[in-house]
């Protein structure tokens, strides 16, 4: 039963757009692209891991964090931690004046370990600190904020000062945190040399794998009661709350799960990309984050997936031959995508390619099942990128 | 902190520090005015008011290359009309922009915020393009050099005074106009209700644009006056737009008194921290304190009392 209702899933029309973006991820392009560009779209793949959670946060719930980057960055600096410590044996710094820590620290004259870099010895604690760390932050933020009714314009204030309040702590604390150039110079994990191709290619697999796996988990939200409420609260948060849910209690838990999204993305980045730097934390890089779900489409968690890719591939692109006009892309995107087609490339689609889908569809069913399976294909047609009819315009 | 410092040591060095934190008081109160306005009459966030005032900052710095070459003669006056041409220069540039893009997007505050980054990130490259990365500085005019001795360990610098001064007539400009005029007065009827402002005859989108119009206006005066303490780069606008975002929020939106008296609360905090620590811990520390508050009381120091 449950094992042909899967199956169902995987042939209706929703599943073949997760099967499309798994062919695209996993073979078409591991096949066409060479192992230095297959690394490139396994770091634009770990924004998207954001973006999702920016999918369920803004899209859906209305609550828009301009600090995503603030979680993405404790993930990073989390995994980036427990990476730098192995690669700092007392053998690999025998030459420093104080042998086995970070080399940052020594020369920055610390002559111990800090105290909060000592649990990053142990690999399980990082796994956990990869989603705890983000996820208590955001729970933190999430009971100050939310339960004292601050939404809105005010929220995206807020969090944004907290952005710039970690860059500023971690390029101001050089000794405990590697300064303005980040932890870098890292090797292996658990032995394992992450630097050679082979390796870059399977931890590339490994971060497509996590992202489907954070891709059902936001759909399991999405399509139960709860993402009901998160979409409802958005339209009439009154409405929701006299109806006596818990309003500020579903606003924490999406933005812990979009902080928790953004730190596993956070860690996967240091892993594929071998360092971690405040400058993937800032203010600017917060907010770029929001235009990869932008552009995506704000109420699509696959259109963010997408939306993340070209976004970087994009940016790639324009740097490495025209940097001057990197900016003006980027800024006349922020300005096009909110003024002219605020649902992104998943209303596009929507509105452009479905129309022809349904008509290959169609054809398709009146072929096999004429009148027997009418409803099925009917049910199965509901589904669209959109998920939900509502506008995001607030009255 | 205060280890190792006598009383007497300890009030010079808050009153130095105090006079120092004046000239940032100034910067946050000329862009903080201007963004209030817009914020708080609005309720729409211009994310590219610093590029706004760096904008300013530049229609300075040619005029003042404008007189060095041509009026030679006038240059001591050059910064009253550089500071008129920036007003209007910005201010027309803000109607364009609130004609061509925020008019369409009164009623999702959170789009704004997106579009008029995109915007900041557009003339962020311009200026970069046009102007070069490099920082540029004007000359002082000469009246403009030189300290004023106050005490025997305190000196005023005489351009930070004069900033200040524009930055408190500015201010009482602002609340002249928006507390005593008729425009005023239709603006804040706009504000607390919409459709009641309309149907008596008030031609609300007009007051918009006016409105917009004139917060951009004064970040140009902003920039004018900043180029008197320090030099301008094109990402200099940047530095400033969070600090100045929580100036608004932590003096309350709408209140054109409290968003003076945070932009002084948090000016001095941050200035005196600095001797006692590093820069970038008072910053920290500043900012931590300013979101702290805001958690306890999210709605400002002074908030508008309007039932709902």
């Amino acid at each position: 039963m449950k094992h042909s209702s899967l199956m169902k899933w995987f042939v209706s029309r929703e599943g073949l757009y997760y099967l499309a973006l798994a062919f695209l991820l996993v073979v078409l392009l591991p096949l066409t692209l060479d192992s230095f560009r297959l690394n490139m779209v396994g770091k634009y793949l770990t924004y998207a891991f954001v973006a999702i959670g920016l999918v369920m946060c803004w899209g859906k719930a209305g609550i828009l964090s301009l600090g995503q980057g603030v979680f993405f960055g404790l993930g990073g600096y989390c995994m980036a931690m427990f990476l730098k410590l192995e690669a700092s044996t007392p053998e690999a710094t025998a030459i420093q004046s104080t042998p086995g820590i970070p080399d940052f620290m020594d020369w920055n004259q610390l002559t111990e370990l800090p105290w909060f870099w000592e649990p990053f010895h142990s690999f399980s604690f990082t796994l956990l600190a990869v989603i705890g760390v983000p996820v208590l932050l955001a729970f933190v933020i999430g009971i100050a904020m939310f339960t004292r009714r601050v939404g809105g314009v005010y929220f995206a204030i807020i969090t944004q000062a907290i952005a710039a309040v970690l860059t500023i702590l971690i390029i101001g604390q050089q000794g405990y945190t590697g300064g303005v150039n980040g932890i870098t110079d890292l090797q292996t994990l658990m032995g394992w040399d992450i630097r050679t191709d082979e390796a870059r290619n399977i931890l590339y697999f490994i971060c497509v794998g996590m992202l489907f796996l954070c891709l059902f988990a936001a759909r399991l939200v999405q399509n139960r009661k709860l993402g009901r409420i998160l979409v409802a609260m958005n339209a009439q948060e009154m409405r929701v709350r006299f109806s006596g849910y818990d309003v500020a209690a579903f606003k924490i838990f999406v933005f812990c799960l979009a902080a928790a999204f953004a730190g596993i993305g956070g860690a996967l980045f240091t892993l594929l990309v071998g360092f971690m730097s405040p400058s993937f934390i800032g203010i600017v890089a917060s907010i770029e984050m929001v235009i990869f779900c932008a552009l995506g489409g704000r109420l699509s968690i696959l259109g963010a997936v997408y939306g993340a890719l070209l976004v970087n591939a994009a940016k790639s692109g324009f740097s490495e031959s025209f940097p001057e006009l990197w900016p003006f892309a980027m800024g006349a995107l922020f300005i096009g995508v909110v003024l002219a087609f605020p649902d992104g490339l998943a209303g596009l689609y929507k509105s452009y390619v479905m129309p022809l889908e349904n008509k290959v569809f169609k054809r398709n069913k009146s072929k096999t099942a004429p009148v027997a399976t009418r409803q099925t294909a009917e049910k199965v047609d509901d589904y669209s990128p959109m998920n939900d009819t509502y506008s995001p315009e607030k009255s | 902190m205060f280890d190792g410092y006598t009383s007497s040591e300890l009030m010079s060095i808050f009153a130095m520090q105090g006079f120092a934190g004046l000239s940032l008081f100034s910067v946050f109160v000329l862009m903080a005015l201007g963004l209030a306005i817009i914020f708080g009459q609005m309720g729409v966030i211009n994310m590219a008011h610093g590029e706004f005032m760096i904008l300013g900052a530049y229609t300075t710095y040619l005029t003042s290359g404008f007189f060095q070459s041509y009026l030679p003669g006038l240059f001591g006056g050059y910064f009253f009309v550089a500071m008129i041409l920036a007003f209007f220069i910005c201010a027309a540039l803000g109607a364009l922009v609130e004609w061509l893009m925020i008019r369409h997007l009164y009623h999702r505050p959170l789009d704004t915020l997106l579009a008029t980054w995109g915007l900041s990130l557009i003339m962020q490259q311009a200026y970069r393009s046009i102007f070069g990365a490099r920082e540029v500085g004007v000359d002082l005019p000469e009246w403009m050099m030189g300290a004023i001795p106050v005490t025997d360990m305190v000196d005023l610098p005489i351009n930070g005074v004069f900033v200040m001064i524009i930055a408190l007539s500015v201010a009482v400009g602002v609340y002249l106009l928006m507390y005593r005029s008729g425009y005023g007065k239709k603006v804040r009827a706009v504000v607390q209700n919409r459709p009641m402002a309309e149907a008596v005859g008030i031609n609300s989108a007009g007051i918009d644009r006016a409105t917009f119009a004139l917060g951009c206006g004064i970040a140009g005066i902003a920039g004018a006056a900043f180029t008197m303490i320090g030099s301008t780069g094109p990402s200099s606008g940047q530095a400033y737009i969070v600090d100045t975002f929580l100036v608004v929020v932590f003096g309350g939106a709408q209140s054109l008194i409290g968003t003076i008296v945070s932009a002084f609360g948090i000016s001095q905090a941050q200035s005196t921290m600095e001797f006692f620590l590093s820069g970038s811990m008072a910053k920290v520390l500043t900012l931590l304190v300013v979101i702290g508050i805001l958690m306890i009381r999210p709605e400002g120091l002074m908030a508008l009392k309007v039932r709902r």
